[in-house]
């Protein structure tokens, strides 16, 4: 038998600006096994938004995620609408539109800035990042703030962007797309990217859909789920653009399908900008009555899901958040397995993880301090806790 | 001013430490290493090992889990040295000061291995990359 190495790496590594522990077994150069520990960033999240009027928890899940800070309000504003049944007005609709797809635009940009430096390649980095500069301008004009836009609420928007202000959003993006395109060029026209790329990390239609993994992570192997086409929440049906999916499933295919998503929101924003009507932002909400609702919003990382209940009162009595990484990251031991260990970090990012958006929980155990818990005790857990529910619910209802 | 002092100022090396940030402030300082800012012109560098560093540039409210990292990371680098808590989480733990996970701020955590520390702040949520260099130029200034 081959000798077995263990590599950790992490928690803290320059590579990822996240803590996360991802244990490596190789062989010689091939990966093995890999485990991953997590928590390092869990803050509780739910657990706090339980202690908060329903008002203030859109700025706490706006903090899930720095970069998804307009999707996660939104998939949350969206349950809550559905549960006050709140009817948004149209500008509404087209503003929340725009600040999402800008939101898309700088998280698609800064990921292929961050791909480059993980193969080393720090020139598309630098480039990537100062083209990204126009695009945070531009929604620091719109909502004050450079990356936090705290633009939704319940019922509509905060802040209405001027009409004034259109013709710059269409020139900005007009000026976006010279830069965007060489980006593009850069990479798909480079001999040296495609040898480092292409047939890297290959996650293929099965094990895709067997991680269910979601966004670009499932484009890119040939699943062509987007929340915005097939369950179209804010504009989305309202303006032309297309899906973009790639069949390989590689590192190479996953740069491909954010590269070109680029266009298609520059294409959104644009039309947004011309077709958007006149008319008030938000509507009013008295109340939000007893019952349980969710929302979905396809973040740039893949399809966002909040589940909220409430009780009558001005708090939700529970909030869960599913983010996009919580289901793209198993899907490492589907495409890192088999890889050289030099081809992990950039199989690892390809994804695009976000820790703090997945992470859970930490257990302390008073007895020896911390305490990990294997898939086997977490799969234990979940059973023993719906069977619980199971019974409270038979009680209810034989009440 | 010893001479430890005067080359820590010179050129500061940081160590950048996510001990349960919302990225955000990782992506702002991030940000000051690209073109627009790039700060690295004045001999502030970004660096893959807490031995080499300077300084320390934390984000985040310490989480539970993340709190030992930290502290093991401080004795780790090279005294004396400066610890940079970047946003209104590490600062105060900000919106999550009721999670019952957070064991932060930064400043406790740190003082818990040197009561000496020198902790400098940085508030905002996230601060803007104008504010990060000029809290640095400050914390510079006043050692
Ligand atoms: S200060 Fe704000 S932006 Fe920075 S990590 Fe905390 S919540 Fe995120």
């Amino acid at each position: 038998m081959k000798k077995r190495t263990i590599i950790p790496i992490g928690p803290y590594h320059p590579l990822q600006e996240e803590a996360e522990f991802f244990q490596l077994y190789v062989e010689g150069e091939k990966v093995v096994d890999m485990d991953v520990r997590i928590s390092y960033n869990h803050r509780g999240i739910e657990g706090i938004s339980e202690t908060m009027h329903f008002d203030q928890v859109t700025f706490l899940v706006e903090r899930i995620c720095g970069i998804c800070s307009a999707s996660h309000p939104l998939a949350y504003i969206q349950a809550v609408e559905d549960l006050a049944g709140v009817e948004v007005p149209e500008r509404a609709l087209y503003l929340r539109t725009i600040i999402n797809e800008l939101e898309r635009i700088h998280s698609h940009v800064l990921w292929a800035g961050l791909a480059g430096h993980f193969i080393g390649y720090n020139t598309v980095w630098m480039w990537a990042w100062r083209y990204r500069e126009p695009v945070l301008d531009l929604l620091e004009e719109i909502s004050g703030s450079r990356i936090n836009y705290a633009n939704a609420k319940i019922g509509g928007c905060r802040r209405d962007i001027p009409n004034e202000l259109m013709p710059h959003i269409q020139k900005v993006m007009d000026e976006l797309i010279p830069p965007m395109d060489m980006i593009t060029k850069a990479v798909l026209d480079d001999p040296v990217i495609h040898a480092r790329l292409k047939g890297v990390g290959v996650l293929t239609k099965e094990d895709a859909l067997r991680y269910c993994v979601t966004g670009p992570t499932a484009r890119a192997s040939g699943v062509p789920i987007d929340v915005r086409r097939d369950d179209p929440y804010a504009a989305y049906d309202r303006v032309e653009w297309k899906v973009i999916t790639r069949n390989e499933g590689d590192v190479f295919a996953k740069a491909v399908v954010r590269l070109l998503e680029i266009f298609e929101s520059i294409k959104i924003i644009k039309e947004c900008a011309e077709k958007i009507p006149d008319g008030p932002i938000e509507a009013e909400v008295r109340e939000i009555p007893p019952g349980e609702a969710v929302g979905h919003v396809e973040a740039p990382r893949g399809e966002t899901f909040h589940y909220v209940r409430s009780d009558g009162g001005n708090r939700p009595v529970r909030h869960k958040v599913r983010s996009p990484s919580y289901v793209n990251v198993p899907s490492f031991r589907a495409s890192c397995i088999g890889q050289s260990i030099s081809d992990v970090s950039i199989t690892l990012a390809s994804v695009d993880p976000c820790y703090s958006c997945t992470e859970r929980i930490a257990v302390v155990d008073s007895d020896t301090g911390e305490r990990v818990y294997t898939a086997r005790d977490l799969i234990k857990l979940s059973q023993d806790k719906t069977k619980r529910l199971m019974e409270e619910r038979g009680r209810q209802t034989n009440e | 001013m010893s001479w430890k002092i005067w080359a820590l100022k010179k050129s500061p090396w940081v160590f950048h430490v996510n001990t349960g940030a919302c990225n955000n402030c990782d992506i702002e300082l991030l940000e000051l290493l690209t073109p627009r800012f790039d700060v690295e012109r004045f001999g502030i560098k970004l660096v893959g090992t807490p031995r080499h560093a300077d300084a320390l540039v934390v984000t985040g409210g310490v989480t539970r889990q993340a709190a030992p990292r930290l502290q093991e990371i401080y004795r780790q680098t090279p005294k004396p040295c400066v610890v940079f808590a970047i946003g209104s989480c590490a600062c105060s733990k900000g919106i999550f000061k009721k999670g019952y996970h957070m064991i932060g701020p930064v400043d406790k955590v740190i003082k818990e291995v040197d009561p000496e520390a020198i902790v400098m702040y940085i508030p905002g949520c996230p601060p803007k990359p104008e504010a990060m260099i000029l809290g640095v130029v400050k914390a510079l200034a006043a050692l």
